[in-house]
């Protein structure tokens, strides 16, 4: 079984995120990007599952700048066998994404397609969803256990309250949460070993797809700031303070 | 415009964060609602009678019993013929349904919607809530989800929906519901409490978090939370977690109990009226936030607290 891996380039995440001046997004520029984490656990799954015989091949994907050529890197150090780059410098929506992750799946003929459950630049939490949608299999979202089984997955999710599990039939598509496993560092020997994996460039266009927005950002502001309050002396001045708002027993 | 709000709901009773997607629907046009289900006449019933909603459209099938969005999504594309934009609350259930709803209308959706500017206009968090986008679709549909703590709830009463059967559904065979465990917990649920007291890994056990942080949230009635470090360091179950990747909550009164306070936990609770922390690190980036901070030992400090409020 061949198993799809879609990864996203996207500010990494001990960054903390700065507004640019003029509100037109998150500057970007001469700050450090890296696999968005939940992108980098379906990339942990899926080797996983090539270790346990599952899986034959893992082929990841990323749309995005030329430097995205970078992260699919990172996928083939971790253990992905090649990489497709579907290579644009326009920000590309969940929908459009999932209509070239569509055209890739057609192409490729995937068992499993294993997403993040959401970026953490957009934090949309669609484009596996939509993906689903589109090619008419089922989804088992905000995974915490994936267990492949002849014909069908069953995947355990995250949900409010606690856990489900569903049982798909294959070929399926997964996201991940961030219990599924702990991703594992690339070591030496495989990076140097993934510079000769395939990595193929194409563009939106090779699939046919249109990535014109949907969405127009108006504009971006920074979130509204919660000012500290004061300190209290000790646990009677706490209470006292409490009290005072009406929270008691 | 006509808007068709997705009804959760545990089989007997709407849920509240509900509520808060009808008061955004209501902002955009007339309010339908739908409730999908095996044997939910009682939660029609009382999805009918939330204030200001128009009509019920139910869908009562066992295909749709476990929310399954296999067999879900195409039963409101269907519907979404004659609305104008598809509203659900943005938990679990609603981010699982609704995306794979847009890709079939062929609409980009708008996740966690946090404000209603216009008609076609919203805001939303990105970034883990470290900026806020004001966008605005160009899709003729909409469809949305609506973060639960951003509207006030709709009220639960006063309303005379006109309850409708939906015939349509079947099971696509492709998806089924093997089981949950969901955690039973005599108090009141995180995204709802009106007082949450939230243990951070300064706890260092799981008998530390029952004994120090379990005291404190019975005597006050409140929903108990926790840090994902608490989680992640197994104190507590998952579902106790605060945070950008656990529940958004915007409680009156917040307690924050050994949790240092890392951005990720801010950007679930930063929204509560009134932020209480108690710390041992008088620098922890908790304090920013506090409205109430106190730089004590916990152990010591907590009993205390219980012991005299």
């Amino acid at each position: 079984m061949k198993i799809l891996v879609p990864v996203k380039r996207v500010l990494d995440y001990n960054v903390k995120p700065r507004v640019k001046a003029d509100g037109t997004g998150v500057d970007l520029a001469n700050v450090k990007m890296s696999m968005n984490p939940f992108d980098e656990i379906g990339v942990e799954e899926a080797i996983r599952l090539k270790e346990k015989g599952v899986a034959t091949e893992i082929v990841a994907v990323s749309v995005g700048p030329a430097k995205a050529q970078e992260t699919l890197r990172t996928a083939l150090a971790m253990g992905a066998d090649r990489a497709i780059l579907v290579q644009t410098d326009d920000e590309v929506e969940p929908l459009a994404l999932a209509k070239i992750f569509k055209a890739i799946a057609d192409a490729e003929g995937p068992g499993l397609v294993i997403l993040g459950k959401q970026a953490i630049d957009g934090d949309n939490n669609q484009t596996g969803q939509m993906l689903a949608a589109l090619t008419g299999w089922a989804q088992g979202t905000f995974a915490s256990a994936v267990n492949v089984d002849g014909d069908h997955v069953s995947v355990t999710r995250e949900v409010d309250g606690g856990l489900e599990t569903v049982k798909l039939k294959l070929p399926a598509i997964v996201t991940t949460d961030l219990r599924l496993n702990e991703p594992r560092y690339a070591s030496l020997p495989n990076i140097m070993k993934a510079k000769s994996k395939p990595l193929d460039v194409k563009s939106p266009a090779d699939y046919g797809v249109d990535t014109a927005p949907r969405v127009k950002t108006v504009k971006v502001s920074e979130p509204p700031v919660r000012s500290a309050g004061v300190k209290v002396a000790d646990v009677d001045e706490l209470v006292a303070k409490l009290k005072a708002m009406g929270v008691h027993s | 415009m006509k808007t068709l709000v997705w009804v959760e709901h545990d089989g007997s009773a709407v849920k509240d964060a509900t509520l808060a997607a009808v008061t955004a629907a209501s902002k955009l046009g007339e309010v339908h609602l739908l409730v999908a289900g095996s044997g939910v006449d009682g939660v029609a019933n009382a999805a009918a009678g939330i204030a200001g909603v128009g009509k019920v459209h139910v869908a009562d099938n066992a295909a749709f019993g476990h929310n399954l969005p296999e067999n879900i999504a195409p039963l409101v594309a269907d519907l979404m013929g004659s609305h104008d934009a598809f509203v659900a609350p943005a938990t679990t259930t609603g981010k699982n349904i609704a995306p794979r709803v847009a890709a079939l209308l062929d609409v980009m959706q708008i996740s966690e919607v946090l404000s209603v500017e216009g008609p076609k206009t919203f805001t939303r968090p990105i970034y883990a809530g470290n900026a806020i986008a004001t966008v605005e679709s160009s899709d003729a549909k909409l469809v949305l989800t609506v973060r639960g703590t951003a509207f006030e709830k709709a009220a639960t009463s006063g309303g005379s929906g006109a309850i409708e059967a939906v015939s349509a559904g079947s099971d696509a065979g492709i998806s089924s519901f093997v089981g949950a465990e969901i955690a039973k917990q005599d108090r009141p649920e995180l995204t709802s409490a009106k007082i949450i007291v939230s243990g951070g890994r300064a706890l260092g056990s799981s008998e530390k978090y029952q004994e120090v942080i379990v005291p404190l949230a019975d005597k006050l009635g409140a929903a108990l939370g926790a840090s994902r470090a608490a989680v992640d360091a197994g104190y507590v179950p998952n579902d106790y977690q605060v945070g950008q990747t656990g529940k958004i909550v915007a409680p009156e009164v917040y307690f924050a109990i050994g949790i240092s306070g890392a951005i990720q936990h801010l950007a679930g609770m930063k929204d509560s009226k009134t932020i209480v922390a108690i710390n041992k690190d008088e620098d922890a980036p908790i304090f920013q936030v506090a409205d109430f901070g106190l730089v004590a030992d916990l152990f010591s400090a907590v009993p205390d607290l219980t012991a005299k409020i």
